[in-house]
C-alpha cells in the first residue's frame, strides 16, 4: 500500500502551499483465556490516511479510509478548505514555507506473530490461567496476549518521505481473590515493543500462579498503616508516578492552555524552565523515543520531527517541556519530538513517548535498610490527580511494611497522596541499575477529539520521605 | 450508508456456508472536530470512518475481525473483497478453537430501524459564530458534530439500523489564574441564539468565580453536587457497578450491596434505552428492552447481563453490551426545587463539576476525585466565594446513602462528550444531589 500511496500522492493537487499525508495501517490480534475458557479471537485490520493542508496563517486536516485517488483528493480538498477557513482565527500564524520535509526509515524489531500458531499461543495463555487456580478463593483468572503491527508513511508535497514500522506483543494477566466483602487483585502487563520473544522474556510465564498466590496473601494481610512515613515505590508504580506528576505537567500544550477544557492545564508555567526546582538533586528525567526496548519508540514523531534523547529535569532542575514542533513555535521554548496521534483519524498533539527516571546509586537493600518505618508499594490500581496535575492520590495492589530497615510483611489496600510540586523534592534515594525496569501503559487519554495512546516509562526503585500513606478504607 | 451496508451484508451473508451463522456490524461516522483555545481555533478538521465487524459462528465456535471500509458506491467491489478476506480469515481461525461454552447470539431475527435527522450547519459557519460570540473571552473547548451510523445484519435475515445527526460543543470560560466555569451546548438542531445565551450565562457565573477564593481545610462539609458533578460519580459507578460479571466475580464497587448494604431509598437508577440516543441493538444481535432497573430505592436491582455472561452464569440476557456498562443512565428525581438549592444547602460547598474520579478502595465503594471549575462556598443560603480545587475521598454508601438529603426535582439530559475512537452516543439524565456531608482530604 505505501508504494501505491506514494505515486497517488504525487497526483494530488491543492491551492495550499504545503500539504502532507500521514498513512497508518494496523493489524491486530487479541487472544485471551478466562476461567479456563478460550475467549473468541478478535482480529483487526485498520488503515486510513490523514491529509493536512497549511496555508498562510491557517491549517486544517481531513482523515479518510477511502485511499483511492478520488478519496484522497476529496480529503485534501476538505483539509484545504479548513486551512482557508481558519486563516486569521488560528492560535498560531502557520507558515507553510517553514514546514519540514523529513526523510527517513525505521524497521520493526522482534519475532513476528506468525512464527507460532494461534493454537500454541492459546496453550500458553491457558497454562497461566490454569495455574492460577490454586484456591476456591480465586474468583477470576484471566490471561491475554495482544499482538499488533503498525506501518506508517508520512509524505509532504515538498519531498518529505518517512516510513516506519512497529511491532508489539503485550502479554497481560489478572487474578482476583475474594473473601466476603474483601476482594484483592494482582495483575501483570508487559508493554514494550517487540515480538513473541516478549512472552518468555517478560516474566509472563509463571505469572498466573504468582499472581494468585499474591492475591491470597493480600486477602490474609493486615491493612496498610496510616500516617506520614517513608514510601518506597517499585518501578511498576514509578511508571504511574512519572506519567501523572512529571509527564503530564510538562506537556507544552497543557501549559499553553489547549487542554484546559478536558485533560487540564499544568501547575508548571513557562517561566519555570531553567530555574525551577522540580525535585531533589537526585532526580534526573529524560525523554528518549530512540530506545528500542520501550513501547513508545520511533524515529520520527507524527509531525516528522526526528527523535532524539533530551533531558527534561537534571539534578532536580526543570530544563525543558514536552512539546512538539508547533508548541515550541507557539511558546518560544525548546521541546522534543513529541507530536503524536493515536491513529490515522486523529491529529497529532503533544504527548509523552518514553519518559524515564535515570538510575541512581542505591541498591534495593540499601534503600530498605534506610527506612525506619515506611511502606513499599508496587503495581498501580487507583489513580487520580487534579486538572493542573498537582494534588494526586494513588493506590497500589501490593504493599509491604518496612520497619527498622527490614521488610515486616505484606499489607493490603496501600494508598498515598501528595502534591507534584513538592513530592519529588522528598526523593531521598534512587535505585541503581539493578533495580531499573522498563514499563509502559497503553491507555493514556487526552485531547479533543479524545485520543488514547501508549507511553513508555522506565525507572529504578525510588525512596521518598515524609509521605501521607493510608489504607484504602480507613485512611 | 444504510443501503451500502445492507447491500454488502446481503452479498456476504449469502456466502455463509451450511451450519455457519454470520454476524456483521457497522460503526461509521462523518464528523467535524474543531478545538478552540483563547477564543481562536487550535485544530480544525473532518473525519470519515467506517468499520465493519465480521463474526462467524460454526459448530459452537466463533471468531471475529474488524476492518476499515473505504465506503462509497465506487469502492463497493473493493470493500466486498476486503470483507470476504476477513470472512476467510475468521473461518480459518475457527479451526484452532475449542467449543465456546459461553457462545450466545440472537437466533430469532428482530429487525429495527431508527433515524434521527438534525439541523447541523456547516462547521465553518459554527466556527465563525463561536469565534464571534466568544470575542473578548478566554474560551476553550471543542466542537464535534455530524452523523453517526450503526448497523447490524446476520445471515438469519435480521437487519438493524441506527443513524443520528448531533452536535456537542463542550467548552469553558477562564479567568487569569486558572479559575473557570464549564458549560456546554449539545443537541440535534443548532441554534446560534441559544449558544449566545449560554455564553452570557457562563460569563455571569464567571463574575462569581472572579471573587477572592475561600481557603477550605480538609474535613467534612455539606455539599451540593450539580448534575454535571453527579455525572462523574455515576460514570465511575458504570465501571463495574452494574455488570453481572463484576458482581459474579466479586469485583463490583457495589459488592457490599450484595451483602446487605444499601444506598438511600431516594436512589433509583434505570438503564433507559427507550429515551437514549444510542442504538437499541448490540453486536450479538439482541434488541435491548426499553428499560432495566439497576438500583431500586437504594437496593440492587437487575444487573446488565451480556449474552456471554448469560451463558456463563445461567442468567437471562438483557442485551447488554460486552462491557455491561449503561449507555442511557437515568436517575430518578427528588423533591428539591431548583430555586431552593442554595437555600437548602445553607452553609457548605456548591460543586459544579468533579474530575478524575477513581476507586480508592473498590470493594468498599470508596471513591476519590477532585472538584473542578466552578465550586463555591455558600454561607447561610448565599454564594460568598469560589473555592480552589479540593480532593474528596468518601464512600458511595455515605454520599448516596446516609448523607444524601435530597435530589433535585429537575434533571439534566447530558450527552456524553466522549470521542475515543468514535463519537459516543451515551447519555445520562440526572438531578442534582444535596449531601449532608462530603469528606475533603487535600
Amino acid at each position: 500500500m505505501p508504494d501505491r500511496l506514494t505515486s497517488t500522492f504525487a497526483q494530488l493537487r491543492s491551492s495550499a502551499p504545503f500539504w502532507s499525508l500521514r498513512y497508518v495501517e494496523e493489524t491486530r490480534e487479541h487472544l485471551a483465556v478466562r476461567q479456563d475458557t478460550a475467549e473468541p479471537p478478535h482480529l483487526a485490520h485498520d488503515r486510513g490516511a490523514m491529509l493536512t493542508a497549511v496555508s498562510e496563517g491557517g491549517c486544517g486536516y481531513c482523515a479518510t479510509s477511502d485511499l483511492s485517488r478520488a478519496g484522497l483528493q476529496a480529503a485534501l480538498d476538505r483539509a484545504t478548505g479548513w486551512a482557508e477557513a481558519t486563516r486569521g482565527v488560528s492560535v498560531h500564524r502557520f507558515d507553510p514555507h517553514a514546514m519540514p520535509a523529513p526523510r527517513g526509515e525505521r524497521s520493526a524489531v522482534g519475532e513476528t506473530a506468525r512464527s507460532r500458531s494461534r493454537a500454541e499461543l492459546y496453550d500458553v495463555l491457558a497454562a497461566e490461567c490454569q495455574h492460577a487456580k490454586i484456591s476456591d478463593a480465586i474468583v477470576e483468572r484471566y490471561a491475554a496476549l495482544d499482538l499488533w503491527e503498525v506501518e506508517q508513511l508520512y509524505l509532504t508535497n515538498t519531498g518529505g518521505e518517512v516510513r516506519q514500522r512497529f511491532r508489539y506483543a503485550v502479554p497481560h494477566a489478572h487474578v482476583a481473590a475474594n473473601r466476603g466483602t474483601d476482594t484483592q487483585t494482582r495483575s501483570f502487563a508487559d508493554a514494550r515493543q517487540g515480538g513473541l520473544e516478549r512472552i518468555a522474556r517478560s516474566g509472563f510465564i509463571g505469572s498466573g500462579a504468582r499472581l494468585a498466590d499474591e492475591a491470597l496473601q493480600l486477602l490474609a494481610a493486615p491493612d496498610c498503616p496510616t500516617g506520614t512515613m517513608d514510601l518506597l515505590l517499585m518501578p511498576d508504580q514509578m511508571m504511574l508516578q512519572i506519567h501523572e506528576s512529571i509527564g503530564h505537567p510538562l506537556e507544552l500544550d497543557r501549559i499553553l492552555g489547549d487542554e484546559r477544557n478536558y485533560a487540564g492545564a499544568s501547575f508548571v508555567t513557562p517561566g519555570m524552565f531553567g530555574t525551577y526546582r522540580y525535585g531533589s538533586t537526585l532526580l534526573d528525567v529524560t525523554y528518549d523515543p530512540t530506545l528500542p526496548a520501550e513501547v513508545a519508540s520511533f524515529a520520527f514523531d507524527d509531525d516528522g520531527t526526528p527523535a532524539e534523547k533530551v533531558w527534561l529535569i537534571r539534578k532536580g532542575i526543570l530544563e525543558r517541556p514536552l512539546g512538539g514542533r508547533l508548541s515550541q513555535l507557539r511558546a518560544g521554548l525548546p521541546g522534543a519530538a513529541a507530536a503524536r496521534a493515536s491513529g490515522w483519524n486523529r491529529p497529532p498533539i503533544d504527548r509523552m513517548a518514553n519518559l524515564n527516571v535515570e538510575p541512581g546509586a542505591s541498591a534495593l537493600a540499601e534503600m530498605i535498610g534506610a527506612v525506619e518505618r515506611g511502606v513499599l508499594m508496587r503495581t498501580n490500581v487507583s489513580w487520580s490527580i487534579d486538572d493542573s496535575r498537582d494534588k494526586f492520590q494513588f493506590g497500589c495492589e501490593w504493599g509491604e511494611l518496612i520497619e527498622n530497615g527490614r521488610i515486616a510483611g505484606v499489607v493490603k489496600n496501600p494508598n498515598y497522596r501528595g502534591r507534584s510540586a513538592t513530592f519529588w523534592r522528598s526523593l531521598r534515594m534512587v535505585g541503581d541499575a539493578s533495580t531499573f525496569e522498563v514499563h509502559g501503559t497503553l491507555y493514556c487519554g487526552k485531547g479533543e477529539p479524545n485520543q488514547g495512546i501508549h507511553t513508555g516509562h522506565a525507572s529504578p526503585a525510588c525512596l521518598f520521605g515524609g509521605v501521607a500513606v493510608f489504607c484504602g478504607e480507613r485512611g | 450508508m444504510k443501503d451500502a451496508f445492507f447491500a454488502l451484508a446481503d452479498r456476504l451473508c449469502g456466502e455463509a456456508a451450511s451450519g455457519e451463522t454470520l454476524l456483521l456490524g457497522l460503526a461509521a461516522e462523518r464528523s467535524d472536530f474543531v478545538r478552540f483555545n483563547h477564543a481562536k481555533v487550535r485544530q480544525a478538521g473532518s473525519v470519515t470512518q467506517r468499520f465493519l465487524s465480521v463474526r462467524l459462528v460454526r459448530a459452537r465456535r466463533q471468531a471475529a475481525a474488524t476492518i476499515a471500509l473505504a465506503g462509497g458506491e465506487e469502492n463497493l467491489a473493493q470493500d466486498l473483497a476486503a470483507a470476504r478476506a476477513a470472512l476467510a480469515q475468521v473461518r480459518a481461525a475457527l479451526a484452532d478453537l475449542p467449543e465456546d461454552p459461553w457462545l450466545l447470539v440472537a437466533e430469532h431475527p428482530e429487525s429495527t430501524a431508527a433515524e434521527r435527522r438534525g439541523k447541523l450547519p456547516q462547521a465553518e459557519e459554527v466556527v465563525r459564530e463561536v469565534v464571534a460570540a466568544a470575542q473578548g473571552r478566554d474560551f476553550v473547548g471543542a466542537y464535534a458534530a455530524g452523523t453517526i451510523h450503526r448497523g447490524f445484519a446476520n445471515s438469519l435475515g435480521q437487519r438493524n439500523w441506527h443513524a443520528v445527526d448531533s452536535f456537542n460543543l463542550d467548552w469553558s470560560l477562564y479567568l487569569r489564574g486558572g479559575k473557570a466555569v464549564k458549560s456546554g451546548y449539545a443537541g440535534f438542531e443548532w441554534d446560534a441564539p441559544t449558544l449566545a445565551a449560554k455564553l452570557e450565562g457562563a460569563a455571569a457565573e464567571l463574575a462569581l468565580v472572579a471573587l477572592p477564593s475561600r481557603a477550605i481545610a480538609p474535613g467534612e462539609y455539606r455539599a451540593y453536587l450539580a448534575p454535571r458533578a453527579l455525572e462523574e460519580l455515576a460514570a465511575l459507578l458504570c465501571w463495574g457497578g452494574f455488570s453481572a460479571r463484576a458482581h459474579a466475580t466479586r469485583q463490583s464497587p457495589l459488592l457490599r450491596m450484595a451483602h446487605g448494604e444499601t444506598l438511600s431509598t431516594k436512589i433509583t437508577l434505570v438503564e433507559n434505552t427507550a429515551d437514549g440516543v444510542g442504538p437499541r441493538f448490540q453486536h450479538d444481535g439482541f434488541v435491548k428492552p426499553p428499560a432495566v432497573t439497576l438500583l431500586a430505592a437504594g437496593r440492587l436491582g437487575d444487573p446488565l447481563v451480556s449474552p456471554r455472561s448469560a451463558r456463563e452464569y445461567g442468567l437471562a440476557t438483557n442485551a447488554a453490551n460486552a462491557g455491561e456498562s449503561p449507555e442511557a443512565l437515568d436517575m430518578a428525581p427528588g423533591a428539591l426545587a431548583p430555586g431552593e438549592v442554595v437555600r437548602a444547602l445553607d452553609t457548605g460547598l456548591h460543586i459544579g463539576n468533579l474530575w478524575y474520579l477513581n476507586y480508592s478502595d473498590r470493594p468498599a465503594g470508596r471513591i476519590t476525585g477532585m472538584t473542578r471549575f466552578a465550586t463555591f462556598w455558600v454561607e447561610r443560603g448565599r454564594i460568598v466565594a469560589p473555592v480552589d480545587p479540593m480532593r474528596f475521598d468518601d464512600s458511595i454508601y455515605r454520599m448516596l446513602g446516609a448523607n444524601l438529603l435530597d435530589l433535585t426535582r429537575n434533571r439534566e439530559l447530558l450527552l456524553d462528550t466522549g470521542t475515543y475512537g468514535e463519537r459516543s452516543t451515551g447519555t445520562m439524565r440526572l438531578p442534582g444531589a444535596l449531601l449532608g456531608a462530603l469528606r475533603l482530604t487535600l
